[in-house]
């Protein structure tokens, strides 16, 4: 079965504008820089790296939260950059995101019910307001938050409890596509295996595809079907989540995988990276992992890798496979 | 094994509005010579306080120790005056905290923050103890020691400042390191550096180190010995290489099912249902009962103790066959 694609960036690329002088910028970081990959219908697409690699830059830019300075985001076939705003709402309520911070992301005057019924206000408001409640009261109660706490506001929850309504508030709109940006990286382990649980059940449940964006390898590994590693704004591997950590090409990849501590295996070989992550608003030419990568040869500091398929489905941007 | 560091009964409470609230509810811990000992717990569980309370840094908070012995190489830590504390502090035990970028001064160069701790309890003159911060500042894996003595903090790096706060912790060669959450805020790879330098250092100096954390992971990488920490007390205390699979309280045992581990492919998580209940309202007998799968008649009435289990120690109904000795003492006043 070959599934349909939902998402298709092509050489998606962003720049900052650095300061100011005589109303010119000193200069940009390129925080996204020019991105190839494709999310399927019904897949949960895996975004990793560290912090400032442009991770969520990725997912504010396909939500429209932000707009790209170059390339495309192809929605269900339709090129969403440049589209305008008149056009641009018939989209968003097609995705949601899911923010990091439960504290931030809820608005704290509201009561719980309020805020999950605003997408509606905004998308359809000729609905009757009791159809709303009467939406938003079975997504809370999927969602784990019973009836009996729609009247209180937000500092009345726990992180968790947060999280959850954040969730019941982006499936309002019945949307296809839910980017989580560090969903459950503000969470104890223990209620993050809750929410990552209830991930998992309101995908098969809605239909969802999802474009998970973490810092937190074991999590993405859990959920992911298809991972895309970033570094320093560029995508260094995209493949199977099985590939991937099976086979990681990458020699940053390798390093990431080794990094991640787990319980149990105290004796595995890791490969310890030297050196700091490079600032983006300067990064190395050539490849720009080279002044960290244990396999550097000449041509990685002068030219930048071209993206190589490896295997069905198994992308990696590396001079050592060309 | 020398030990160095034995605290019993330790009791903190932190007064609001009406009433003094207990959060730490009588801790027993002990750090040897030599030895890695981590301090795991959820949020709100008491880990931070618990090293607060150690180093006594509660002045200005709401907070105070109000019951307990806190014994380092057999001097009563509580018994000391705040003047007579500091000569300990920074020379004794120090701490490295979660943040590097906030608990260096900003406006202070890097080398000048260095120094006056070394200046202070090693009694170096001013010249002597720049070298000897260069030399630490290299031994922690820092490039360039000299131009960063000149630097600010807001010019480095988080991964080159928590260096630098290990530097600092370990340059008047301390018998024991505090370690409260120090690469929580760091990315993975460099996560692992730091790891890496921390068990360097410690395996060198043979000091002994508390090592405070929420990650389980980490904990496996790094530490000797575990203690578990859940609603202000200790729930376990077992040897790592025990911990995944030995591990007998049902808390410890939820917890490590409910990390996603690499290569599981489960298609869910192992969760355990429900939050650790609020200090203003614990359940009366043990205090994990209300989240717990094995809660027995017992667990609801009365708070089990610390008793040995098969490799360590278990807060738990189930761990003890005579349910009427194994009833805590400690806490039968408070019920």
């Amino acid at each position: 079965m070959t599934q349909s694609t939902l998402i298709e960036v092509k050489g998606l690329t962003k720049k900052f504008p650095l300061g100011k002088k005589w109303f010119k910028p000193n200069g940009y970081v390129r925080a996204v820089d020019g991105l190839d990959f494709t999310i399927k219908k019904g897949e949960t697409f895996g975004l990793v790296g560290e912090s400032g690699c442009g991770k969520s830059t990725t997912g504010r830019l396909i939500n429209g939260l932000i707009e790209a300075n170059e390339g495309e985001i192809l929605f269900d076939g339709q090129n969403l950059v440049g589209l305008p705003d008149s056009q641009w709402n018939s989209y968003r309520k097609r995705m949601q995101m899911i923010f990091q911070d439960p504290f931030a992301s809820l608005s704290p005057r509201m009561k719980i019910k309020d805020i999950v019924i605003e997408p509606l206000d905004v998308h359809y408001p000729k609905m009757p307001k009791s159809e709303k409640l009467e939406k938003a009261e079975k997504l809370l109660e999927i969602c784990g938050i019973s009836k009996f706490h729609w009247n209180k506001y937000p500092h009345e929850f726990s992180g968790g409890q947060r999280q959850r309504i954040s969730i019941a508030r982006s499936l309002i709109l019945n949307p296809e596509l839910i980017i989580a940006d560090e969903a459950v990286s503000a969470l104890d382990v223990s209620i993050q295996s809750q929410v990552l649980n209830l991930l998992v059940d309101l995908q098969v449940e809605f239909d969802l595809t999802y474009l998970f964006i973490s810092h937190d390898l074991s999590v993405v590994e859990h959920i992911s079907n298809r991972i895309g590693v970033m570094y320093l704004g560029d995508l260094v591997e995209v493949a199977s989540k099985e590939q991937l950590f099976k086979n990681p090409k990458h020699p940053y990849t390798q390093s990431l995988l080794s990094s991640i501590p787990q319980p149990g295996k105290q004796d595995r070989e890791k490969i310890i990276l030297k050196g700091e992550i490079p600032s983006a608003s300067n990064p190395p030419k050539g490849c720009k992992f080279h002044t960290r990568c244990p396999f550097a040869m000449d041509i990685c500091r002068k030219e930048i890798p071209e993206n190589i398929h490896v295997d069905d489905d198994h992308v990696v941007a590396c001079h050592l496979y060309s | 094994m020398e030990q160095l560091l034995k605290v019993s009964n330790l009791q903190t409470g932190f007064k609001n509005d009406r009433e003094i609230q207990k959060v730490l509810h009588g801790i027993d811990l002990e750090v040897n010579k030599g030895e890695i000992v981590g301090l795991v717990g959820e949020s709100g569980s008491g880990k931070s306080v618990t090293s607060l309370s150690i180093m006594q840094l509660l002045h200005g908070t709401p907070g105070k120790v109000l019951a307990g012995e806190i014994n380092y190489k057999g001097v009563d830590l509580l018994s000391l005056k705040e003047s007579e504390m500091r000569k300990y502090r920074g020379k004794e035990l120090s701490m490295i905290f979660q943040e590097p970028m906030t608990s260096l001064n900003p406006v202070v160069k890097i080398g000048k923050q260095l120094t006056e701790i070394i200046m202070l309890h090693l009694k170096y003159s001013k010249k002597k103890a720049q070298g000897h911060a260069i030399s630490m500042l290299e031994s922690v894996g820092i490039p360039r020691a000299k131009d960063i003595m000149e630097s600010y903090p807001h010019e480095l790096s988080g991964g080159m400042l928590q260096r630098v706060m290990i530097a600092m912790q370990i340059s008047c060669y301390p018998s024991l390191l505090i370690a409260d959450e120090p690469t929580t805020a760091l990315d993975v790879t460099i996560q692992a550096q730091i790891l890496n330098l921390l068990k360097e250092i410690q395996e060198t100096s043979n000091m002994g180190v508390l090592f405070i954390t929420h990650d389980l992971g980490v904990v496996s990488e790094i530490c000797d010995r575990v203690i578990v920490m859940y609603a202000g007390r200790i729930v376990e205390e077992l040897s790592v290489d025990r911990l995944f699979e030995d591990a007998s309280h049902p808390y410890t045992k939820g917890l490590i099912k409910s990390i996603p581990i690499i290569g599981q492919n489960k298609k869910k998580l192992f969760s355990i249902p429900g939050t650790v209940p609020s200090p203003r309202n614990m359940p009366k007998g043990c205090k994990f009962a209300p989240r717990c799968e094995f809660a027995m008649d017992i667990c609801w009435q009365k708070e089990p103790a610390l008793l040995d289990s098969n490799y360590g120690k278990s807060r738990c109904w189930l761990e003890a066959e005579d349910k009427e000795e194994a009833y805590d003492s400690k806490y039968s006043y408070r019920s």
